[in-house]
């Protein structure tokens, strides 16, 4: 993965999913840059093969076992095989799994987010466009919506997962480390769309951080 | 014009072999004369509104869907100029929306498939060896649908009310609640109204390629274009009524609060989400299919060789038919839908690669074994490949499911389907369009601005498009109209925009040099690429009629065009003063009769101006009205079957010295009766995809069961039980009607087959006053659905019905003449069993 380094500079920014926060987008941004080796060696392989239809010596040219067989069923197919399987079996790694992780919510309107999540003591607080998750725990995150269809998607923690009216719809993700993470709506919502983004606070297991109460706690607990 | 002895001998000698005399030659001028005056368009004005030949209207569709391309492409030169800086105050958000909706919308609907349409009903009768279209006024009718259509679409961008919902119009944001305003009305009502032409289109060419090709052309002798068609018209056939039936759908749910989609009466928008892309994948190789038909036609020609591997072309063709059913799902790996559900249509997707790597690959293959000649043409073939390959890998990686969470919705998915659709079908169509230009313009092209065209797309769609992935792996979602807090998006937009400025720049040359080669480009030479197929031989510009006389399968080249014009080959002239058309065998070619063709007329355009003028009234709320507006399509389309009966019996016309075929009037499985199977096929793909609706729901909509029904239990089965029998005694009513035609007994029959079709109306109205209120629940109003459905086929059946008795009222029918019998025996037997199939549903329903 050498060869990437000057490249991954400006692959950096708070919402890229080639800058992975969590296990979930690692796994999947280790499968894009396989993938994008790949294409690149069989994109310069077509590519070659084409120049040297130019100047190719029509006698040599090979018949349909060639082209056919070997190079559009054959190779096509290994490949594919390979990278469906690759596929699955990271899908398996990130899914959601019934195994008692942390839970929270995330319910979507036009044009905001709520957030339901365990507060400073334990106890389910609400907040306004702020989620906040301990770093290095897996949690489960349940997604609604109570008019159109969202997205919710922090590209640095994993793939997104939609907001269908009368569904509820759960993503596993996880945060490694403390830090401040952006979020936004994926799917188009109408005129708020592009603002519809929000921030997911990771904070150390165990050290809630202080809320900034003005901007956007909502400040009342639910009952569990 | 000299003969040499090799233009003498080429013709007989195929024909002979073909086991077909050769008809005597006559003086090329006169025939073209003979033949002008039958096919040609009226003169002026007239000529514009009446025009039914395929030539001009498919030229037509061209120039339309360039027309549509320019606007569409100006739409997203605006939304390039609002994304260039983060903070774009150009457009405001709600226009943004509109401009972003129409760019999508006009780009697939009112360029893509109308382009395809175009291309198709202009080349096909021409490189199949025939004189026109099956169905030359629905060619018609389909073209002012469209531009009707597309007028309203793009009239409502200049009223400020355009749609702006996305182009996959996704519900609850599209329903009433969330787009009060007309907007989404536009959308649904327009593009449903543009979708006639590619109905008509689909059918016409399923019809044309499998009966009206050159005499004992066997399907699988048959040009690959022709293959590449009919896939895409079957596809056309199956993909179009999903969408068409959600349109519907969803346009009753805004105009009368039916809850389809609404989860909260036993809706479910995700059914939306199935309809839209049950057509919306198909659709992506809908578009493919053809461009990939010209690049397997003009490759072997650019390189002076024949294709490689034709039949594993026509497998993969054949695949990619089948395959692209099976992967709408890839749209919708995000809304929740299990991971190995999800990992078999992950596996579907990746695997239509493979027929398209097979192409790919016989096409290099097909350039090694030739000796490739970089004319103009081929410059865009290769543009192709740089592009499509791309696009192509960008679209198995989307098939990954973990990669398309993060990938799904974002500027990534952006560029990979235009890395798809430009280089899969813009690049191909460019190409096609400059091979065939000496066909249509009869003319060169002036050297030099061609090829300045060519690098300055190819510049600015890699520029724009290529850093365009990397903007969405940044983070960047669709449909966004700023982004002021992430600079790390600033540069790689800027550079999008910059080239995408280029890449307007060169189809503007593309289209300049189309324009200087009609107005100055020198005549061009008969066949100037040496190509072998039969769309050249023949004169430039292509005449109206094609062929003076039919071509034989066999071997062609130039030195065909001179025997043909001179008559040699089958049914030469026009010595009856009709439009004819040789009808063959669908698998063989063998020649099976000859169909006399409707020439100018004004009822296609009428015909449309009531559909519009129904679309209008739809647009408007006026439902009111709506009834006048179907009275007048019934009496167009009953004016459209009345101009082509004949009141006697037709000898048998001579098609060589030594062959005499029936006109169509005495066969009974001719051209109309088979497009009207085509018709059935995508109208019972309607009613199945009603039927999945039906099914979706009740299994996966979460507000089920639906409360229970109201029906009343003797009187409701009873209605049921009536529609049944009366469309039973129908179907054998229509059979007796046939067989003891032009007698008064079958007469009789016919009239009682009508009388009983009235009586199915009348329990129909009675069950539907029966019926629950459609708004209680998704339920009701899916049964009230089934029902309207029902009794517009009853409605159908029974005009055909009258048709019949009125047919042979006037002595339209006789013993070698069975008129309308045929077609109305088809449609009540559908009736009968789609009928059937609903009272069925809405009973398994009751008792479960």
């Amino acid at each position: 993965m050498g060869i990437f380094v000057p490249w991954l500079a400006g692959c950096g920014g708070p919402l890229s999913t080639l800058d992975p926060a969590g296990p979930s987008s690692g796994v999947v941004a280790g499968l894009w840059w396989a993938m994008l080796i790949g294409a690149a060696v069989i994109t310069a392989l077509v590519w070659l093969l084409l120049a040297l239809a130019w100047r190719g010596d029509a006698t040599r040219a090979g018949g349909e076992r060639l082209w056919i067989w070997g190079l559009g069923v054959g190779f096509t197919m290994s490949v594919l095989v390979v990278l469906v399987a690759y596929g699955v079996w990271v899908g398996e790694r990130i899914l959601t799994r019934d195994d008692g992780a942390l839970r929270v919510a995330a319910h979507a309107r036009q044009w905001g987010w709520e957030f339901t999540q365990p507060g400073p003591d334990g106890t389910p607080i609400v907040t306004q466009d702020v989620l906040y998750v301990p770093a290095g725990r897996p949690f489960d995150i349940e997604i609604t919506s109570s008019d159109v269809i969202h997205s919710f998607w922090v590209p640095r923690l994993g793939g997104k997962m939609d907001a269908v009216p009368g569904r509820v719809n759960l993503a596993r993700l996880q945060a490694d480390a403390p830090e401040v993470l952006e979020g936004l709506c994926a799917e188009f919502c109408g005129v708020g769309h592009s603002v519809m983004r929000f921030s997911v606070i990771v904070y150390p297991e165990g050290a809630f951080p202080e809320m900034d109460v003005d901007a956007n706690v909502a400040g009342t607990e639910v009952s569990p | 014009m000299t003969m040499t002895s090799q233009d003498a001998s080429s013709l007989p000698v195929q024909a002979t072999a073909a086991g077909f005399a050769a008809n005597p030659q006559r003086r090329a001028l006169r025939l073209h004369k003979e033949l002008t005056e039958v096919w040609t368009d009226a003169p002026g004005w007239r000529g514009v509104l009446m025009s039914v030949n395929h030539t001009t209207i498919g030229l037509r569709f061209m120039a339309t869907a360039f027309v549509f391309f320019a606007i569409g492409g100006v739409l997203s030169m605006l939304i390039r100029a609002q994304l260039a800086t983060p903070r774009g105050d150009f457009l405001d958000t709600a226009l943004y929306n509109q401009i972003f909706t129409m760019h999508g919308s006009i780009m697939m609907f009112l360029f893509a498939i109308p382009m395809l349409e175009g291309l198709a009903l202009w080349l096909l009768p021409k490189i199949l060896g025939a004189r026109d279209m099956a169905f030359p006024r629905l060619s018609a009718l389909g073209y002012w649908c469209y531009l009707f259509g597309g007028l309203i679409i793009v009239l409502s961008l200049l009223g400020g009310v355009a749609p702006d919902g996305g182009w996959f119009m996704y519900t609850p944001l599209s329903d009433k609640t969330h787009t009060p305003g007309i907007n989404a009305d536009i959308w649904l009502i327009g593009v449903t109204f543009v979708e006639i032409s590619a109905v008509a289109a689909a059918v016409e060419i399923i019809v044309t390629i499998l009966f009206c090709r050159a005499a004992n052309m066997a399907l699988t002798q048959m040009p690959l274009m022709g293959w590449y068609m009919l896939g895409t018209a079957a596809m056309m056939l199956v993909g179009f009524p999903p969408l068409i039936l959600g349109s519907i759908l969803l346009e009753v749910e805004r105009a009368f609060d039916w809850p389809f989609f609404d989860v909260a009466r036993g809706g479910d928008p995700l059914l939306w989400q199935h309809l839209f892309w049950l057509f919306g994948h198909p659709e992506v190789y809908i578009i493919f299919l053809p461009a990939a038909g010209a690049l397997s036609t003009l490759i072997p020609v650019m390189c002076r060789t024949t294709i490689l591997g034709y039949g594993a072309i026509v497998a993969a063709v054949l695949g990619l038919v089948f395959l692209s059913f099976g992967l709408w799902v890839h749209h919708m790996f995000t809304v929740g839908i299990p991971h190995m559900a999800l990992a078999f249509f992950s596996a579907a997707s990746a695997l239509v690669a493979v027929p398209t790597a097979v192409q790919v690959f016989a096409w290099i293959g097909t350039i090694w074994k030739g000796r490739p000649q970089l004319h103009l043409p081929m410059l865009y073939v290769l543009g192709f490949f740089l592009t499509f390959v791309m696009g192509g890998l960008t679209g198995v990686m989307l098939a990954i499911v973990p990669f398309n969470w993060q990938a799904h919705d974002t500027a990534f998915v952006t560029a990979h389907l235009h890395y798809v659709l430009i280089g899969g079908f813009v690049f191909p169509m460019m190409a096609a369009v400059t091979y065939w230009m000496p066909l249509i313009s009869g003319r060169r092209r002036v050297k030099g601005l061609g090829e300045a065209a060519f690098w300055l797309v190819l510049i600015g769609f890699h520029g724009t498009f290529f850093i365009m992935h990397l903007t969405g792996l940044l983070g960047m979602p669709r449909r966004i109209d700023i982004y002021p807090d992430n600079p790390e998006w600033v540069l790689p937009n800027l550079i999008s925009s910059i080239f995408s400025m280029v890449m307007a720049t060169g189809f503007a040359l593309f289209a300049f040099d189309i324009a200087m080669q009609f107005l100055f480009g020198r005549q061009s030479r008969r066949n100037p690429w040496g190509a072998g197929t039969l769309d050249w031989a023949m004169v430039l510009p292509a005449p109206a009629y094609n062929f003076a006389s039919l071509p034989v399968q066999g071997p062609t080249g130039p030195e065909l065009i001179l025997p043909l014009a001179r008559g040699e080959g089958l049914l030469p002239g026009a010595p009856r003063g009709w439009r004819e058309l040789l009808v063959v065998d669908p698998g063989t070619g063998r020649p099976s009769h000859v169909a006399v063709l409707p020439g100018n007329t004004l009822l296609p355009l009428v015909t449309a101006v009531a559909i519009g003028g129904l679309v209008g009234l739809l647009l408007a709320g006026l439902y009111w009205l709506v009834p006048v507006a179907l009275g007048l399509i019934v009496v167009a389309v009953w004016r459209w079957g009345s101009i082509m009966g004949t009141t006697c019996d037709h000898t048998a016309v001579a098609v060589t010295p030594d062959l005499m075929l029936p006109l169509h009037w005495h066969v009974r499985r001719s051209l109309a009766y088979c497009g009207a199977v085509a018709t059935l096929v995508a109208d019972g793909t309607l009613f199945a995809s009603l039927l999945f609706g039906v099914a979706f729901l009740s299994v996966v909509a979460p507000g089920w069961p639906a409360p229970a029904s109201d029906l009343p239990e003797m009187l409701a089965p009873l209605a049921a039980a009536i529609v049944i029998l009366t469309l039973a005694f129908g179907a054998l009513a229509a059979r007796r009607a046939e067989n003891a035609r032009a007698t008064p007994r079958g007469r009789l029959w016919a009239i009682l087959g009508t009388a009983a079709g009235c009586v199915a109306l009348l329990a129909i109205g009675g069950a539907a006053l029966m019926l629950d209120d459609p708004r209680r629940h998704a339920r009701d109003a899916l049964r009230a659905v089934l029902l309207a459905y029902v009794a517009v086929h009853v409605a159908i059946a029974t005009l055909l019905a009258l048709r019949t008795w009125t047919d042979s009222h006037h002595g339209r029918v006789s013993a070698a003449r069975r008129g309308t019998a045929p077609v109305w025996r088809l449609w009540q037997d559908f009736a009968a069993v789609t009928a059937a199939i609903s009272v069925l549903v809405i009973t398994l329903q009751e008792i479960g």
